[in-house]
């Protein structure tokens, strides 16, 4: 820990920082490698180890039950017959050159990065995934800053105003929020703020670029209703958090020492306890980009989440594979982001740890 | 979470229990507060605790409620999957405020008759549903067993698994501490609730012989389990690695006890005690998980009750009876609710650093 009341903050070595940064893409990749090989393992592998015949398999990814000779075609073009082994290298080829499917009549084309083909809408899953990433994402980035600056405000007053009235107040509301399911919150939402007492409009995803304030009219109840449960959560931690770190001995140092208490406060009693927090919104971040299931269900967004469940319901497993795979690379990407951004928040985070 | 590290009930400290006990009476007749053990503490505690408390009664009552629900409902209320349709108004498929009425005779809606509040009556305690008309009173309580049911079945998976592993990785330590570790980040990169999702849509029927809802149940638990023990773990192998060097191990091990005395008879009995707070606040996260898949229609196959389907029915209905989004919601709230309050006086009870 740097020496308190030093002006110039301690910067680590540049080599040293390029060898964490280095480090921790390497473990990132190496995750999103090991992600991988599971998710296809459970589309690939599980189903035949419980029974499921190759011709079975075509029928799951084809999505209809056409003649017996229509799924050994199926079998042949997609070589659901071949090794595990040969499918998986099969599947990772297609994923970094692309890949092609051949229908006897034509060939379809799909691009590196090939997540897999949808025979049900007999397109490629990717670009139908980045067709739907824009509302995903304005839920997420929307709902999460609202979720951690409400959070961690909340837990931080709370903290500092242990056992008065507003911290009784926040800490019983956020109890209420981590125990109440998005599907309960969010339907109350809609019943009563929009259909009893018309506070909010009945309307569609509009797109930020095409009407900001239209967008913003749609997306505000599924940002509030979204980060209320998170905000909870954060505000918890963040009040735990504080509190211990509160209690530490370089706290009451600083103090003694006659620094004002925000000083203390912000500058030496936050930093640490927002480490954890960084982590799991980090996380958290991570896993509502992948598709925000409930959310976009309760409020019929046309998201990734809801992309997957209408999949599911479809059976068209190419595309469920494909959200999921999409999902893994979201939360990896995010946990990187936090670890590239450790060092920042909480100069203690050893670079060469 | 900060669990209790000040737990001795090693082997040689458990045989003193009963003169612990009976000095720890002696002294508190003299108003002595001494010498008691964490568990002699921690309940103290939590008896004083009245929110802790007053849950932990709901929580038992919920789980009554679960296991007697046959009972309940044949003295309160009809069985689960009975329709009732002469409660139901036909076009709408709302209920009746008063099924005697006659139907307006020019055809018209009967507006006048239909109940927002779902034709609560003392036959049907919480009214019935829209279309189908089954006594919700009846279906919520049923639906206690399976999500109850399904958290208790996922945590023991959880616990099982994360003790195991996380006590192997903290006391073995090395490469096998580092492939444990890895692999517990590499379970919490998986999106969960994406994958549960997908597993219910490539297991097939018949699997390990299981059918419908034993099938739908089996998959959710291992799902919940298989992808949620590294939360368990992380907090076990923490505790493990500073079991291991405390004093009494040392000294059973200086006496020649082998590993597996160690494990299960020195280190593990320390470790119950978070493991069962963890357990607690668990388990609240694993009903919401089964209300979730659910309600996305990947859970309970209908007609077997459950909350989240029956939140999921209710979307269609939301605006004209509310009553139908708010009884099983307000079902889940209440169960995850007690549950968390439960869970967090126990920690609290059991945490060291918390002043009498």
């Amino acid at each position: 820990m740097k020496a308190a009341g030093s002006t110039a903050p301690w910067t680590p070595p540049l080599t040293a920082m390029l060898n964490y940064i280095l480090r921790r893409l390497g473990a990132g990749l190496l995750l999103l490698a090991v992600v991988t090989a599971v998710t296809f393992w459970i589309f690939y592998v599980l189903p035949r180890w419980a029974g499921v015949t190759p011709r079975g398999m075509a029928a799951m990814y084809v999505g209809k039950a056409p003649t017996p000779e229509a799924l050994d075609a199926t079998v042949e073009r997609l070589g659901l017959d071949q090794p595990v082994a040969m499918q998986f290298l099969e599947f990772v080829r297609g994923l970094l050159f692309g890949q092609e499917f051949d229908f006897g009549r034509a060939t379809v084309e799909c691009a590196a990065p090939c997540l897999g083909y949808s025979f049900t809408t007999n397109s490629p899953v990717l670009p139908q995934l980045l067709e739907r990433l824009p509302v995903t994402a304005s839920l997420a980035f929307g709902a999460a800053i609202i979720w951690i600056i409400g959070g961690v405000a909340v837990g931080v007053l709370s903290a500092v105003k242990k056992g008065s009235l507003f911290d009784r107040l926040a800490m019983s509301t956020a109890l209420v929020g981590v125990s109440m399911p998005i599907y309960f919150t969010g339907l109350l939402a809609l019943v009563f703020l929009v259909h009893s007492w018309e506070l909010f409009p009945v309307s569609r995803y509009v797109p930020l670029s095409e009407d900001p304030v239209a967008w913003f009219q749609v997306m505000f109840l599924p940002w509030v209703t979204l980060a209320f449960l998170h905000a909870a959560q954060y505000a918890r931690q963040t009040r735990a958090g504080m509190l211990e770190v509160l209690g530490e001995d370089y706290i009451r140092t600083a103090r003694a020492k006659g620094l004002s208490e925000r000083r203390v406060i912000f500058k030496h009693a936050l930093r640490p306890t927002l480490t954890p927090i960084v982590t799991i919104f980090g996380l958290d971040v991570g896993l509502v980009l992948g598709g925000a299931i409930l959310t976009e269900t309760v409020f019929s967004l046309n998201g990734i989440g809801a992309y997957a469940i209408d999949a599911i319901v479809g059976k068209d497993l190419p595309v469920v594979l494909g959200v999921t795979l999409m999902g893994a690379v979201f939360i990896v990407v995010c946990n990187l982001v936090v670890d590239l951004l450790y060092p920042v928040v909480d100069p203690r985070v050893r670079i060469a740890a | 979470m900060s669990a209790p590290s000040h737990a001795p009930e090693s082997e040689e400290q458990a045989e003193q229990d009963d003169v612990v006990n009976v000095t720890a009476q002696a002294r508190k007749a003299r108003g002595d507060s001494e010498n008691r053990s964490l568990r002699q503490i921690a309940w103290q505690r939590l008896r004083k605790d009245k929110v802790a408390m007053i849950s932990g009664i709901v929580v038992v009552l919920l789980i009554l409620a679960a296991i007697f629900a046959p009972l309940l409902t044949k003295w309160f209320g009809y069985p689960p999957t009975l329709f009732h349709q002469d409660l139901i108004h036909p076009d709408t498929g709302l209920p009746y405020k008063d099924p005697n009425l006659p139907p307006p005779s020019d055809g018209s809606m009967p507006t006048e008759n239909l109940d927002p509040w779902g034709g609560m009556s003392a036959d049907h305690l919480l009214g019935v549903e829209p279309i189908t008309g089954r006594d919700l009173f009846s279906r919520i309580v049923y639906g206690a067993r399976i999500s109850l049911l399904v958290a208790f079945l996922s945590t023991v998976v959880c616990v099982v698994l994360g003790t195991v592993l996380g006590i192997i990785a903290g006391y073995k330590g090395g490469w096998i501490d580092t492939v444990i570790s890895r692999a517990m980040d590499v379970f919490l990169a998986f999106p969960l609730m994406l994958f549960a999702i997908a597993l219910v849509g490539v297991i097939p029927e018949g699997i390990l012989g299981l059918t419908g809802n034993g099938l739908r149940i089996g998959v959710i638990v291992f799902i919940i389990g298989f992808f949620n023990w590294p939360y368990v773990a992380r907090i076990v192998r923490g505790q493990t690695l500073s079991l291991r060097e405390r004093e009494f191990v040392e000294a059973a091990r200086s006496l020649g006890a082998g590993n597996r005395h160690i494990l299960f008879r020195e280190i593990l009995p320390n470790l119950v005690t978070p493991i069962i707070v963890y357990s607690t606040l668990l388990i609240p996260t694993n009903i919401l998980f089964e209300a979730a898949l659910s309600f996305l229609g990947v859970g309970i196959n209908p007609p077997t009750p459950s909350w989240g389907k029956m939140l999921s029915d209710a979307v269609r209905v939301a605006e004209n009876a509310p009553y139908f989004v708010i009884f099983p919601g307000l079902a889940i709230f209440i169960t995850v609710l007690a549950f968390n309050l439960f869970g967090d006086g126990l920690r609290d009870a059991f945490d060291p650093k918390t002043s009498d």
